[in-house]
């Protein structure tokens, strides 16, 4: 009967890892939202769940492209300082127009990307090092096209900053969109399984013919176009172009955001889901530390704890 | 000196060893076979330490002990080489030989020279030359495997495990690994041989353990055991059947005709290969015969584009093809099936039907969007004709045995449609029915008009398996066998007619 037992154990501890990486980030947000039912003032209420989803949307954005990245076993870090460029350009060329002041700040994303990607792809350059190089370039473009801080007075910018369809913010809409968009392009697309063979197994993913090179800039090249979107989103909600500070350490929470939805580092998976859940998980964390007056130094320490447990969980299941 | 006794351990969903008794004596080679699955390596590990037993204990020096890590098992004295090679591939030979125990100078730092000296003389002992200071992954499996042993004779051992520790040795390098296991013998070592190879078991081992699904089902001394008997033993069939259907599953030869369908010319790369020529009509299988580092998996990557080449040409039906490219050889119809199946085969955490969909994606989708329903249906279909098993077609390809990972990837190719055909060790470690499976289905390809490279350390394959073989002797083909000349005599010779090749017996 000891084995039994025994070997049940280890059942029940290998099932609730999985369930706690599975699902875990989910029964997060729901215990979150419980609780803030429960004890938080004035939360619930329309307006303080538009500022809440407001707050999330570029994040989400990002942290889409960051998916990508990570399920080829690799990561994008220029993704902040792509979104500081993105506002530069868009301040730079609102005067052609409203498409040109979105079409070229994301255009500028996708190069930054195709950078990042030809690194990665062609010369073998490490992913971190790659998009750590991208990152303090684009950030140093970025200022150099736009010095300092700038005004967006523009009708159409507005509109879309603050902008809603039946009180749903256009941002959060964008988001939604986009995040069930690289959803369907993860799980239904010739592309999206090539990904996850490539970060699964590269050597095997070559062998087999796949075009390695390819989708890797391809991949980079999306994390750029995204994380510029979440740049145009971000300047006009904030209805200024800021290249000094707009995107700084974005990096870390996108990959937060991932880590904590259940995409493993290691690669060869891509959960969206869990990303859109990761991005809220961490908003709310944020809200509530604050909304119960602790400092918001607290706000980054819960969110170390959230990760390395989402870290762990990830481990503990691979090890068996 | 090591005894296991009543040992059951359970992993969900299934029953991995029940009231297993075994013993390794000192003095004394004992072999554990049985097909894959049937309970080998989750021994071994209960015997290491890397698994605790659900129940049942086991008996180390005639006192019950409890390893509750490897390094426990090691410290006792119980030292493993497994199957694929746990060292550290970016470390220097030398550091992965004496890792852990690195000759210390003043202030404590490691003395390099003493180091690697040391190591020289270690591996030399073994009849083993490399270069100590080069990492070890630049190194081939063989010679890996030498190194991971040569580290298991230089700690004090005193039981040594091997998981079938030939299987990607040169019949040289056996000759040397059975002479220190002789010595290992002599020293009063216990020995536990983990090995598919009939030959083998019978040539170094004193007594053998036959395992199947989980349960012992004979153990004696070897010498009592006929060859029939043991495999009827381990498939668990009767010993009719067995004889009937023969020990491979070769039929012998093709009719071969017409122009070739692979033509290959003067491939070389720097180191590797030199001038290569080779062409395989179609249902024809030729085989690639040699020893290791003689430029064999060279050859087939060469042929398929997953190695660059300096010169050459290939050709497909005439038509020829960019070298240095895999998409472009596998678009002419040449399909790679690489040697090393776990990092360059499958994907593992992607599912069996993903595996095997992964090539044929682009032919198998519509602007880029995958059809689901054609997916199925070739999943499907060579599932059933391969008959891999696995508990669905979402199951990981990790978790399935290395015999269905190969046909898997087999299933893989065939969804191309392939001309060509490059077999890189296909039944490596591989258990023996998934073996007569899998040599059954090269027969039947080359039946199909495929042209067919097989590349084998098996030379009993080899030669049942080709219709023709090319030698081939550092980065060169030196001679080729055709017709009644494919024998393994004739194969020894070839391959022996050369001063160093003295390994003749």
């Amino acid at each position: 009967m000891t084995e039994l037992t025994l070997a049940q154990g280890r059942v029940d501890r290998d099932r609730l890892l999985r369930l706690l990486q599975e699902y875990g980030v989910y029964a997060g947000v729901a215990a979150l939202l419980v609780f803030n039912f429960a004890f938080t003032d004035h939360f619930v209420s329309a307006e303080n769940f538009r500022t809440q989803a407001v707050q999330v949307a570029p994040v989400l954005i990002v942290a889409l492209g960051m998916a990508l990245a990570i399920g080829t076993e690799g990561v994008d870090l220029s993704v902040g300082s792509v979104m500081a460029l993105s506002t530069s350009l868009l301040s730079l060329y609102l005067g052609y127009g409203p498409w040109a002041a979105v079409l070229v700040p994301v255009a500028g994303g996708i190069l930054i990307g195709l950078a990042n990607g030809t690194l990665v792809a062609h010369l073998g350059v490490q992913p971190i090092v790659a998009t750590l190089a991208l990152m303090v370039a684009a950030r140093g473009l970025a200022l150099v096209l736009l010095p300092q801080l700038k005004d967006v007075r523009d009708p159409g910018m507005t509109a879309l900053g603050s902008g809603d369809v039946l009180g749903v913010p256009y941002l959060v809409l964008i988001a939604v969109a986009l995040a069930l968009l690289v959803a369907f392009v993860v799980r239904r697309t010739t592309f999206g399984r090539q990904l996850l063979a490539i970060g699964d197994s590269r050597p095997a993913a070559r062998l087999a013919g796949l075009p390695v090179r390819r989708v890797l800039i391809v991949v980079y090249a999306c994390s750029g176009a995204l994380a510029a979107v979440a740049g145009v989103l971000a300047t006009a909600r904030l209805t200024a172009s800021d290249p000094t500070s707009l995107g700084t350490l974005m990096e870390l929470s996108a990959i937060t955001a991932v880590v904590v939805g259940g995409t493993p580092l290691s690669g060869g998976r891509v959960r969206i889901g869990g990303t859109v859940a990761g991005a809220v998980l961490i908003q709310l964390l944020t809200t509530t530390l604050v909304k119960h007056d602790l400092p918001p130094s607290w706000t980054q320490m819960a969110q170390a704890v959230v990760i390395v447990g989402a870290v762990y969980a990830a481990r503990e299941r691979g090890k068996r | 000196m090591l005894a296991v006794t009543g040992v059951s351990k359970v992993f969900p969903g299934v029953k991995a060893l029940s009231d297993v008794d075994f013993t390794a004596r000192a003095g004394e080679v004992h072999a554990l076979v049985g097909e894959n699955g049937a309970g080998k390596s989750t021994l071994i590990k209960v015997l290491t330490g890397v698994y605790l037993p659900d129940a049942g204990e086991v008996v180390h020096d005639g006192t019950p002990v409890r390893f509750t890590t490897p390094l426990q098992a090691q410290q006792a004295g119980i030292s493993t080489i497994y199957q694929e090679v746990n060292l550290v591939p970016l470390m220097s030979v030398a550091r992965n030989l004496l890792l852990g125990r690195e000759p210390r100078g003043r202030l404590g730092l490691i003395d390099f020279r003493r180091m690697h000296r040391e190591a020289d003389e270690a591996l030399r002992g073994l009849g083993i030359r490399v270069d100590v200071r080069r990492p070890l992954r630049e190194l081939g499996v063989g010679a890996q495997q030498m190194v991971a042993l040569a580290r298991a004779v230089a700690i004090d051992a005193r039981v040594v495990i091997m998981d079938e520790p030939t299987s990607s040795l040169e019949p040289r390098e056996v000759r040397t690994l059975f002479d220190v296991i002789r010595m290992l013998r002599e020293r009063g070592i216990a020995v536990v041989y983990v090995s598919h190879r009939m030959d083998e078991l019978y040539e170094i081992c004193d007594s053998v353990t036959v395992l199947r699904d989980g349960r012992v089902v004979h153990t004696g001394r070897l010498a009592d055991l006929d060859r029939l008997r043991l495999v009827s033993l381990m498939l668990g069939r009767e010993i009719g059947e067995v004889r009937s259907e023969g020990l491979t599953k070769f039929t012998g030869s093709h009719h071969a005709s017409a122009e070739p369908m692979l033509h290959a010319e003067g491939l070389t790369v720097r180191h590797q290969l030199r001038d290569v020529s080779l062409s395989i009509r179609p249902g024809e299988v030729v085989g690639l015969g040699g020893l290791l580092g003689s430029g064999r998996s060279e050859t087939a990557r060469a042929v398929a584009g997953a190695l660059p080449t300096d010169s050459g040409r290939v050709s497909v039906g005439g038509a020829p093809v960019r070298t240095g490219s895999t998409p472009a050889a596998i678009r002419a119809g040449i399909s790679l099936l690489p040697e090393d199946r776990k990092a360059e085969g499958i994907v593992p955490g992607l599912s069996v039907r993903e595996n095997i969909a992964l090539a044929a994606l682009p032919s198998l989708s519509r602007f880029g969007l995958v059809d689901d329903a054609r997916i199925d249906r070739i999943v499907d279909t060579f599932v059933k004709r391969l008959r891999i098993k696995s508990s669905g077609p979402h199951q990981k390809v990790g978790e399935l045995s290395g015999g269905n990972q190969q046909k898997v990837l087999l299933a893989r190719w065939l969804a191309l449609h392939p001309k060509v055909l490059l077999l890189d060790e296909p039944t490596r470690g591989i258990d023996v029915g998934a073996k007569a499976e899998v040599q059954a289905l090269i027969d039947e390809l080359a039946d199909d008009g495929l042209a067919v490279l097989l590349i084998s350390s098996d030379t009993e394959e080899l030669i049942e398996g080709s219709d023709r073989i090319l030698v081939l002797k550092d980065g060169a083909v030196v001679d080729e066998l055709t017709g009644d000349a494919v024998t393994e005599d004739a194969l020894m010779r070839a391959i022996a007619a050369e001063p160093a090749g003295s390994h003749h017996d």
